[in-house]
């Protein structure tokens, strides 16, 4: 960003010396050098720089981002390792800033699930200074360059979370169209952003905003689109929460024949279900290669029965020459059935048999 | 020499199964100390390095050239041993920290990483000690095993020995182009000449650093800066030669032919592991500098898991070998340095086959 506006020769020098520092340097970087003296950026590359509770169970992060940090569009999300006893763990979040938000830092809000190894980690042990690693924004849950006029959400629980990062966006540009917001919780104490969208609302009489309490309302379904959102399917539509929630949304917008209308994202990675012999496929990406099998069978082996050829050294597990980027689903060692199943888990699949459908970059 | 001699087959499944359960143990341990272990030992790294280099800038004082060496010397030192091999035996994997891995580590010295992989992680420790397929017995240089047939050119064995020591990670880069394998017919000359095209490349830019970079940028102190990197690197392999050697051919040691590892089973290999690897004993900073290839008994049984662990686990590999009737080979570093050189010396004539252990 900056450096558009630095003169070509500075440019040019400034590169220069780079590549001369990395000659002295190699086959390291020269910041590996001043991580190793200066401060300990082991722990990653953003830092915690607040740390609040909106609701009982839901922390929001305000995270300092590295400089040159790519600007996201309102809606993506980031990729977030966290290290819990040693071990890296990633897991994706939505912005929830705007993207016009210019102190340098992003924010995100992670709802704490029963029995979740990082959300619970970043609600109850995180401290603010502490550092973690973010990968560049990504996803294709965005509002569109042209804003159509009408805008429909659909949210509940941690699902507000990428449209509070498209609201906020609307809100900085000063360009906020007619807008319907349904959010739902279980009840007032626990809707994550529910006052700063009633604010939002009240700025604005061209949103309308309904916040469901489940527990009280029950769930909100198809049924009551009708009455909260007239004309809903002359709107562009996004929505976000449980799966059960946009299952129904998908079919219903399917069946009015306007499925391209409405945007959905998914928080919940599939749930592989574990099983010894039972079937699974295997998704050879980089071949574009699919294998039917057996959850007992090394995935470097129906590779190979197939007729693919993946790298790979002793076959027991000892060498790590065939180790392979896991992209979904879930894989077993077979030696000592520990599972992987975060996407970008590096697999030795000579010893690793697949569980379900399991997508691997080989 | 087989090692079907010690165990029967279903004791040699009993073994593999306890050194399994101590191998889940350790995994499943494994936690934030070891991470900040990890950590802290690169950060002393290249504390060092560039304290090292620092001092060699003002090497016109002798006594800062000395220290600046000899800093500089354990810098390339740990990277190499405690770091580097360390690192790309995918011993730090479980951290999932991507600067911290097998797969993207690349290490300070002549060899590509990638072809270290492959000479190292999987010919070298899945066929330890058998002759004809481990190339680390003789580097395909030197008559390590009685096993090996003399050739007359074995004479001139002590000086090929010296030559290797001082040039070690020389030799221990063109490893992986197996020039013999190339000159029998079973390797092509294309697949050879592209590693050494690659090896040709990584000697290039550590050539370029040490030698040309660091000396230029001293200006006037060029030669005192290129000296103490000359030095640094001839310490390093040195060091580096007497661990690795001292590691599979201290008397005691046993060699297997290709035959004795045909469908081997796991509880065989950990066997053969054993009975060809040898630890050094010393103290802890000992153990550090050697990468804890002074453990390498327990180093070749569980190549994976983390270094900082051997030291534990020497223990419990000791008592389950006495339990099973085992030689544990470990000793002094003078003995175990001492008896590997007069192996070379002994080999470089023919016969030698008193150097295989006697079974009892
Ligand atoms: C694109 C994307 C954006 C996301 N944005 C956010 C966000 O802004 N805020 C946020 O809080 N989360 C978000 N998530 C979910 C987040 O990445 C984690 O999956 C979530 O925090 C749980 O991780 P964990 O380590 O605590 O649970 P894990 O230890 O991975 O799982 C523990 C158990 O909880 C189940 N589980 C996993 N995820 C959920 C879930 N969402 N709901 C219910 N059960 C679950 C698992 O199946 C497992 O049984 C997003 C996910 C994706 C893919
Ligand atoms: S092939 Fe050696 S670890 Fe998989």
């Amino acid at each position: 960003m900056a450096d558009d506006r630095l003169p070509a020769a500075t440019l040019n020098s400034a590169r220069w010396l780079q590549r001369a520092a990395g000659a002295l340097t190699w086959p390291l970087n020269p910041s590996d050098y001043l991580g190793a003296l200066f401060a300990d950026t082991a722990g990653g590359n953003a830092v915690v720089e607040r740390i609040g509770h909106p609701t009982p169970d839901a922390v929001t992060l305000t995270l300092r981002v590295p400089r040159g940090f790519p600007r996201h569009r309102a809606g993506q999300f980031v990729r977030l390792g966290v290290d819990i006893d040693g071990v890296r763990h990633s897991r994706c979040y939505s912005i929830a800033s705007a993207p016009e938000r210019d102190d340098g830092c992003i924010e995100i809000t992670a709802k704490a699930i029963a029995g979740g190894r990082v959300s619970a980690h970043l609600n109850e042990l995180l401290r603010v200074g502490a550092r973690l690693q973010i990968d560049a924004p990504a996803g294709d849950f965005v509002l569109p360059e042209w804003l159509p006029e009408r805008l429909l959400f659909i949210t509940a629980g941690s699902g507000i979370t990428p449209v509070m990062g498209m609201l906020r966006s609307l809100d900085a540009r000063g360009t906020v169209p007619e807008v319907t917001l349904v959010h739902a919780a279980p009840d007032a104490a626990s809707m994550i952003y529910g006052d700063e969208l009633a604010a939002f609302a009240a700025r604005h009489p061209q949103v309308t905003l309904h916040r469901v309490y489940t527990r009280a309302q029950g769930r909100f379904d198809v049924s009551q689109l009708d009455a909260v959102c007239e004309g809903w399917a002359g709107c562009e539509t996004w929505a976000c929460g449980p799966d059960a929630l946009l299952q129904q949304l998908e079919d219903h917008w399917q069946q009015a024949g306007i499925g391209a209308r409405l945007h959905t994202e998914r928080f919940r990675p599939r749930v592989p279900q574990a099983g010894d012999a039972t079937a699974a496929r295997v998704q050879f990406l980089r071949s574009a290669r699919v294998v039917d099998g057996r959850g007992d069978q090394p995935v470097l082996d129906l590779a190979e029965l197939n007729g693919l050829s993946p790298a790979h050294g002793c076959r027991m597990g000892i060498c790590h020459g065939c180790t392979a980027t896991l992209k979904s689903g879930c894989v077993r060692d077979l030696r000592n059935g520990k599972t992987f199943d975060e996407e970008g888990d590096l697999v030795q699949i000579c010893v690793c048999a697949p569980i379900g459908d399991v997508e691997i970059d080989l | 020499m087989s090692h079907t001699h010690y165990l029967t087959d279903a004791q040699a499944d009993a073994f593999g199964r306890e050194l399994d359960a101590i191998r889940d143990e350790i995994k499943a341990s494994l936690g934030e100390s070891d991470a900040a272990y990890i950590r802290r030992m690169i950060r002393i790294q290249r504390g060092l390095d560039i304290g090292g280099r620092a001092l060699l800038f003002a090497g016109v004082l002798p006594p800062a050239w000395l220290a600046g060496t000899a800093m500089l010397s354990i810098a390339k030192i740990l990277e190499n041993m405690e770091v580097g091999h360390n690192v790309m035996h995918a011993q730090w994997d479980w951290m999932k920290d991507p600067k911290i891995h097998s797969t993207t580590w690349e290490w300070d010295t002549a060899c590509p990483s990638d072809q270290w992989k492959h000479s190292h992680n999987y010919m070298h420790h899945t066929y330890t000690n058998v002759v004809g397929m481990d190339r680390d017995v003789g580097y395909g240089i030197l008559r390590m095993s009685p096993q090996q047939p003399w050739r007359p050119w074995n004479l001139g064995q002590p000086v090929y020995n010296a030559l290797l020591a001082g040039l070690f990670q020389y030799g221990v880069a063109l490893h992986d182009v197996e020039f013999e394998r190339v000159l029998e017919g079973k390797k092509t000359w294309r697949d050879a000449w592209a590693r050494l095209k690659a090896i040709g490349r990584k000697t290039g830019r550590q050539t370029l650093k040490d030698y040309v970079l660091f000396p230029l940028l001293a200006g006037p102190f060029f030669l005192y800066v290129f000296s103490g990197n000359l030095v640094a690197n001839f310490v390093r392999n040195l060091w580096a030669y007497t661990i690795i050697f001292c590691g599979h051919f201290p008397s005691g040691s046993h060699t297997f032919s290709a035959a004795s590892v045909e469908n081997e089973s796991r509880g065989r290999w950990y066997l053969r592991q054993l009975l060809g690897s040898c630890n050094i004993k010393g103290g802890k900073v000992f153990h550090i500098l050697s990468g804890n290839l002074s453990h390498q008994i327990e180093h070749h049984l569980f190549p994976d898991l983390p270094s900082n662990r051997y030291a534990e686990i020497a223990p419990r590999v000791q008592a389950l070998c006495e339990q099973y009737g085992l030689p544990y080979n470990t000793g002094s570093l003078a003995r175990q340095f001492g008896t590997t050189t007069w192996r070379v010396l002994r080999l470089s004539l023919p016969g030698g086959q008193s150097l295989e252990p006697q079974l009892a």
